[in-house]
């Protein structure tokens, strides 16, 4: 029987794997989306998880809303949010040097992080489950339902989003302006709206990331964002950073690779592994996996 | 009539000053060359009219409109189209999508009809409508360029050097579309290198010496002056 136990156990991790990477991919795409079209490292995007997770345990603790409103709200709030920032910190920015912008999300990170430790205090809240359902168990293997959940959650919004952004005119628009935003200005397209509406699709699906994992960590609390989004930020360069495809392959990657590590007993070692993925890739490949090549643009 | 004006423009990089006091215009139905040496300043022009650099004083009148002070999605939409030097298709979109951006302004069936149109005068775009732009050739580059800024069905199109990089015999045919292009009721105000080809099939010409507008004449007697021979004709 031991045999079947270390399958199950495998099952299990693989399962886990893939449900932190689903989450990780999801935020891995805000900061690729964003890259991609303004060569900024928004580093306030994970931040944008840690409101989410706020929202929710707001309305369904504080408003005593019902779950699906809390969630409806925790990723509207992101949208907003996001949208907000843009428009407040990075837009005055548009013709700074990079570094400029670079630190401004610094900046715009810290001040989440802070204004929401004034606001609730350092401890963490407890989130509500979204919803109740029993763990699948197929012949004595239990699969965890909010593991099968978030993994499908995470599936549809990255088939919707790659519709988006291959379809539809706004996408198509993302990818010139992502390319080339003086050519694209002379199509007729606006810089402002295209860039405001990526910034809005990225921190929907952080919102969306958000509430999955409140579903697996059922905690808000003001620094949870930082550790999160540096994983995804992670997932997005090991994917090739500005690769819509690349950030869902890395944040699965990292996912599996801290399953992996978990279960060869070293769940210790889980953000250090991570860690030395940033390091070999940035040595290695620094484009990532379907990164494009530094010298493309001439 | 008077389609574009440009009056007294002066535009700035920082404290560098590119061009000074130029004025000039083109008639509804024209076609009219500016030349120039290289830094001259002919694309600084052509990217202050489409709105992508600003003026700091003078006007552009387009239509009796100023629009020296619009954003460029706006003066796309009112009728300018600028095909950039260099072409500056998007290289990872495919040849369909790129015409599509073209169209960006446009809406409904419009858009479907205008692909169609630009495939019937390039059909070599047709064979490689799902191909990514970045594998086109040099040449097809081109056509997808000019073909792009016909989406947006504009009244005036303005091209940036359109047979720079280009065989002796693409170079004629893009020249040969110029001309149709204008026939078909296209306003053209063309930049150009080659200025014996571009004289040679414009009403008037511009010739720009370092910011400034030193001549301006019917095509013809530019191409018969001996400065503007020994300058920029090689002979
Ligand atoms: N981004 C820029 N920053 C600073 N100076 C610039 C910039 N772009 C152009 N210039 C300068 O402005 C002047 C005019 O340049 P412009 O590109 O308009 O010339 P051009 O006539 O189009 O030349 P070419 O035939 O080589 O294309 C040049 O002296 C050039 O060095
Ligand atoms: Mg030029």
């Amino acid at each position: 029987m031991s045999d079947m136990t270390a399958i199950t156990t495998i099952l299990k991790q693989i399962l886990n794997g893939l449900q932190s990477g689903s989450i990780y991919a999801l935020i891995a795409l805000g900061y690729s989306m964003v890259y991609g079209i303004i060569m900024l490292l928004n580093f306030a995007h994970g931040d944008i998880i840690m409101v989410g997770a706020y929202l929710a345990w707001l309305c369904m603790v504080r408003f005593a809303l019902n779950p699906a409103l809390a969630v409806a709200a925790a990723v509207a709030g992101c949208t907003a949010l996001g949208m907000l920032i843009e428009k407040a910190a990075y837009t005055p920015l548009r013709s700074s040097p990079r570094l400029s912008l670079l630190i401004t999300a610094i900046g715009v990170s810290y001040l989440l992080e802070n204004t929401f430790q004034l606001i609730f205090g350092a401890g963490a809240k407890t989130v509500p489950p979204f919803f109740n359902a029993k763990n699948l168990s197929f012949g004595g293997v239990v699969l965890s339902s909010n593991a099968i959940v978030t993994i499908i959650a995470a599936a549809v919004c990255m088939a919707l989003l790659t519709l988006l952004v291959q379809k539809t005119k706004m996408g198509k628009a993302m990818r010139a302006v992502s390319e080339d935003m003086g050519a694209a200005q002379l199509m007729g397209i606006s810089i402002n709206r295209t860039i405001s509406f990526t910034f809005a699709v990225g921190s929907a699906l952080a919102g969306i990331g958000s509430v999955l994992y409140c579903t697996a960590y059922p905690q808000a609390d003001p620094m949870m964002g930082s550790m999160l989004g540096l994983k995804a930020f992670v997932a997005a360069v090991l994917g090739g950073i500005g690769s819509i495809p690349g950030a869902m392959i890395g944040g699965l990657a990292i996912g599996l690779a801290e399953a992996l590590v978990s279960a060869a007993g070293l769940s210790t070692w889980k953000d250090g592994v991570v860690f030395a993925i940033l390091i070999i890739v940035l040595v290695v490949k620094p484009t990532g996996i379907l990164g494009r090549s530094l010298n493309e643009k001439v | 009539m008077t389609l574009l004006k440009v009056e007294n423009i002066n535009v700035y990089y920082g404290n560098i000053h590119a061009i000074h006091d130029v004025s000039f215009e083109v008639a509804e139905g024209e076609i009219v060359s500016l030349i120039g040496a290289n830094g001259a300043g002919k694309s600084t022009i052509l990217k202050t009219i489409s709105g992508l650099l600003r003026t700091k004083t003078g006007a552009i009148t387009f239509k009796g409109e100023n629009i020296s002070a619009a954003a460029p999605h706006l003066i796309v939409n009112k009728g300018i189209a600028h095909v950039p030097e260099g072409r500056r298709i998007f290289l990872k979109l495919t040849v369909e999508e790129n015409l599509e951006m073209g169209a960006y302004t446009r809406r409904g069936a419009e858009v479907p009809e205008a692909v169609e149109a630009v495939f019937s005068r390039f059909p070599r775009l047709k064979e490689r409508r799902r191909q990514v732009a970045g594998t086109l050739s040099g040449g097809e580059q081109q056509m997808l360029a000019i073909g792009r800024a016909l989406m947006s069905k504009p009244p005036l199109m303005m091209l940036d050097e359109p047979s720079m990089g280009l065989a002796p015999l693409l170079v004629e045919q893009v020249f040969e579309i110029i001309k149709e292009l204008n026939g078909s009721g296209t306003t053209i105000l063309l930049v150009e290198q080659n200025a014996s080809m571009a004289l040679s099939i414009a009403n008037r010409g511009y010739v720009l010496e370092t910011g400034r507008i030193a001549l301006s004449a019917p095509a013809k007697e530019l191409l018969e002056n001996d400065a503007v021979r020994r300058a920029y004709l090689g002979s």
